[in-house]
């Protein structure tokens, strides 16, 4: 029982202090870091139980909300080893995250608002983790939206603030548009919300192909808004414009990774239908972690460039979902929580101490902020996936899977990506902390409240990769146990793969270093040579332009125009004013009546008694 | 020679209530509702019923007119003009008064008794006053004291509303 | 023969006649008499009643009648000689705050 008290806390501490405690700033804060701790501790034990004995059988525990015949919808939760290790991600960063906020937001007047937000974002994202059935993974699916929306819209008196939380919003519903018809797809052939249960009818053969063909797409609709994949990818950037430490938890290491969590979690029926449904996955992921890579070189604002990287891979994640391997996509996930958070955070520390975001407006800050430097750097070698760092091991196992798929199309992105990624987060460090001095006013490292997360996630992800060593066993695989394992083929450690992609990041290092370090590539150079590309990569590639000019001016105008018209015509003027205006002349003629004189009333009432005389004679 | 009697109280009931309608004067108007109600005390004799007929000259021609005739010649309202005499939408109140009379006539003419007679025939009411004394203070007797509770509130109430208020010099 | 008929005929025309006072008359005190009109003819009914059913009810009722007719005329007058303090006027048309 005590698992439910995992969505009471969260729940509890965001309307305490947004009815309650919203003008104690510290009282506030206390009480969400209170509450996300005290949920990272009871996820703990559970996780080392699990983690001590790898094939636990699951904890499924639920009560019924909705019980109509033919229909049984539940709150429930479903806690096996996949579920587990997204808990912990999600209490541990978030306990981090929380911990880091109340150094960053110290002076924000909205201070209480933010943690009641993130105190509702918890409570969301442990409901989808939680979630053993579909309906309610789409509750807290929402929830999670919502509270992204809030946080986005953080700053709401700015225009970009607000417009990009209803950008979010908006984009994120178009995918959800495709998740809801999914699961009617897979209840209409199914007849169950509930994973275990669908899972036994796909198992069992219950389900046609084409069914779960439809049903796998139209829920991976669901992942490509949630988790930014092309083509809805354009709100996640545009997101940064929400706190720091905001897109470090929700738009880098938890909510934005749901939709791959979700993959996972449904694998079983993606790896059960036709093997379209993994293509369409798969070169979804491989467009977004190649496009975002080559965005995130045109960037110049800190956070954009790891929003773009976040971007990449997420992108990463859902192609290692496609090509077989939930498994990977989890482990990559896990490290990628633990570096892009990490990243994220340092960025936060760097804005704190610089007051912009432009990272041509920074350079030489490593000697004044060496926490934070060290820990981006080691961040970073993360994410490029260096040997032994954490991201290595991860991106190693999704390049394997890749390989061993077969489709060398796919395999060659993610090699491409990673050489790109490489170039980019080399230009990153080496702009923002080396090189010369470009920054006004005196930075300086931020306070403890500040660093120690830092240092905390820097550690996890150095040394997190690790469990996933292919030649341990157990490792992370055999941790997770999802049915993908025994479709990807087993897939061992492949020296081809792993050499090659060191060489390739190593190649993107070096290029990065002679461009932005020692100036022998000159990018002002490269940059007239490459000038239609390079424009082409500041713009994003126009498909913000082209939904702009496009969708939004020529369909979405339109569609908005005919709903103004009946809006404003059909229900508000009939609708809605017509019956007032017929209430108001109705009553402005009773009000005739209304003559104050008692005579009138009793001329009306003997009226009235001979009327009711004659009707009673009459019958 | 009932009959005879019924119809002179009657017609002068009738005619005294119509001049106190009618009358411009109100000081006439209170005389003419004395004679009425004496008429009506004198239906209440033929009707066998002689505490009633008690009843209404203390009560209502003591009491009740003299509380008439005293209000107003306090207040000091003399004859009225045509204008302040009546409304413009006498017609139709008139109109509307004649029809609510027909209709009663019609369903009074109409009637007929159908609820069997109790015991209370004309040689029982012979001894009135103690028939009726004995049902009240008997089957009646929380009514009556309800009502007399009303009537001592009545009494308060009255004092409260004509008594000037504190402070103020009328 | 005097039948119960006669004295609701009788009854009804002090009723019609009561009511068209009330209707009809300005003057608040002339109103009132008009509702001692109304209450006397309701009592001619049901002393009526009470003689020709030979049913005691009709002339308790009465006795209550007249009692609540005392009280209702005290409280009448009361009000009349109030209002007429405060607004120096007797005449039913002219209070006519309570309107739109």
């Amino acid at each position: 029982m005590y698992i439910w008290a995992l969505l009471i806390l969260p729940l509890f501490s965001a309307v305490l202090i947004t009815l309650v405690t919203r003008r104690h700033k510290d009282l506030s804060s206390y009480i969400s870091i209170g509450a996300v701790l005290a949920c990272f501790f009871i996820v703990l034990p559970i996780f080392l139980r699990f983690v001590g004995a790898p094939h636990t059988e699951h904890l499924e525990g639920s009560f019924r909300w909705i019980g109509v015949p033919g229909m049984l919808v539940e709150i429930g939760y479903l806690i096996d080893p996949l579920s587990v290790l997204m808990l912990f991600i999600v209490t541990f960063v978030g306990t981090l995250i929380h911990i880091y906020s109340r150094g960053y937001m110290h002076d924000d007047p909205g201070y209480s608002r933010f943690f009641a937000c993130l105190s509702l974002f918890i409570f969301s994202m442990l409901g989808i983790v939680l979630a053993n059935n579909l309906i309610m993974i789409y509750i807290f699916w929402e929830l999670v939206g919502l509270s992204s929306y809030l946080l986005i819209g953080f700053y709401f008196e700015k225009p970009a603030a607000s417009d990009a939380a209803k950008k979010a919003f908006l984009v994120n519903r178009i995918g959800d548009f495709g998740f809801a018809l999914g699961i009617c797809v897979i209840f209409y052939a199914s007849g169950t919300f509930n994973f275990l249960e669908i899972a036994h009818q796909v198992h069992a053969g219950h389900l046609s192909p084409n069914t779960m063909l439809l049903g796998s797409l139209l829920l991976f609709c669901g992942a490509v808004g949630k988790s930014a994949q092309f083509p809805l990818h354009v709100w996640l950037p545009d997101a940064m414009e929400g706190p720091t430490p905001v897109s470090a938890l929700i738009h880098a290491a938890t909510m934005v990774a749901a939709g791959v969590y979700m993959l996972a979690r449904i694998s079983f029926l993606l790896y059960a239908a036709p093997p379209a449904a993994t293509t369409v996955i798969a070169y979804t992921g491989a467009i977004t972690a190649l496009g975002a890579a080559l965005l995130a070189l045109g960037q110049s604002d800190i956070k954009r460039v790891i929003a773009f990287s976040t971007l990449s891979s997420l992108g990463y994640m859902v192609m290692s979902v496609g090509v077989g391997s939930a498994t990977a996509g989890m482990f990559y996930l896990m490290t990628h929580a633990f570096f892009k958070a990490l990243l994220f955070l340092c960025a936060g520390s760097v804005i704190h101490a610089c007051h912009t975001n432009d990272i041509w407006h920074m350079g030489a800050l490593s000697p004044k902020l060496k926490i934070t430097a060290t820990t981006f750097i080691l961040g970073s070698l993360a994410m490029m996936g260096v040997f032994p760092f954490s991201g290595f091991w991860s991106k190693d196992e999704i390049l394997s899977a890749a390989f061993a798929n077969g489709d060398m199309v796919l395999y060659g992105a993610g090699v491409l990506t990673a050489f790109i990624t490489g170039i980019f987060m080399t230009k990153l460090i080496l702009v923002t902390f080396f090189g010369k001095k470009r920054y006004h006013g005196s930075p300086h490292e931020s306070p403890p409240s500040m660093t120690i997360p830092l240092i905390i996630l820097a550690v996890f992800a150095v040394f997190v990769g690790l469990v996933g060593i292919p030649s341990l066993h157990p490792n992370f695989g055999s941790f997770l146990g999802l049915h993908g394992a025994e479709h990807g083929a087993e897939h061992g450690f492949n020296m081809t793969v792993a050499i090659s992609s060191t060489i390739v990041v190593f190649a993107g290092i070096i290029i990065g270093f002679l461009t932005y370090y020692t100036g022998t590539i000159d990018p002002d150079k490269m940059y007239k040579r490459f000038r239609g590309p390079y424009r082409l990569l500041e713009n994003r590639f126009y498909i913000d332009h082209f939904y702009d000019n496009f969708i939004v001016a020529k369909i979405y105008n339109q569609v908005a125009r005919i709903s103004t018209f009946i809006e404003v015509n059909i229900i508000i003027h009939f609708c809605i004013n017509g019956p007032a205006y017929l209430i108001r002349h109705a009553g402005l003629f009773l009000r005739s009546t209304i003559t104050g004189g008692v005579q009138h009333y009793t001329f009306f009432m003997v009226t009235g008694v001979v009327v009711l005389i004659i009707v009673y004679a009459l019958t | 020679m009932e009959q005879i009697f019924f119809y002179i109280f009657a017609v002068i009931a009738v005619v005294a209530a119509v001049s106190v309608v009618v009358s411009r004067n109100p000081v006439h108007s209170a005389l003419f509702l004395i004679v009425c109600l004496l008429q009506v005390a004198a239906i209440f004799v033929l009707l066998r019923a002689p505490f009633l007929a008690a009843t209404q000259v203390f009560v209502y021609v003591g009491a009740v007119m003299v509380l008439f005739l005293f209000t107003v010649l306090v207040l000091d309202i003399g004859r009225e003009t045509v204008v302040e005499y009546m409304h413009s939408h006498a017609f139709a109140a008139v109109g509307a008064v004649v029809a609510l009379f027909v209709v009663l006539a019609y369903i009074a003419s109409r009637g007929t008794i159908t609820v069997p007679q109790g015991g209370f025939s004309e040689e029982v009411l012979a001894k009135n006053v103690e028939v009726v004394g004995r049902a009240l203070f008997t089957k009646y007797i929380f009514p009556f004291e309800v009502v007399s509770f009303l009537l001592l509130i009545a009494l308060v109430g009255a004092i409260v509303l004509v008594m000037n208020e504190k402070g103020s010099k009328s | 023969m005097v039948t119960l008929t006669h004295y609701l005929i009788l009854s009804f025309l002090l009723f019609s006649i009561g009511v068209a006072g009330v209707l009809i008359r300005r003057n608040i005190i002339i109103m009132l008499m008009s509702m001692e009109l109304i209450f006397n003819s309701v009592n001619i009914s049901l002393a009526a009643f009470s003689y020709y059913l030979h049913s005691l009810s009709g002339t308790i009722i009465v006795i209550f009648n007249i009692t609540i007719a005392a009280a209702e005329v005290a409280i009448g007058l009361a009000i009349l000689v109030a209002v007429y303090r405060r607004r120096k006027t007797v005449y039913v048309d002219e209070l006519n705050k309570l309107r739109y």
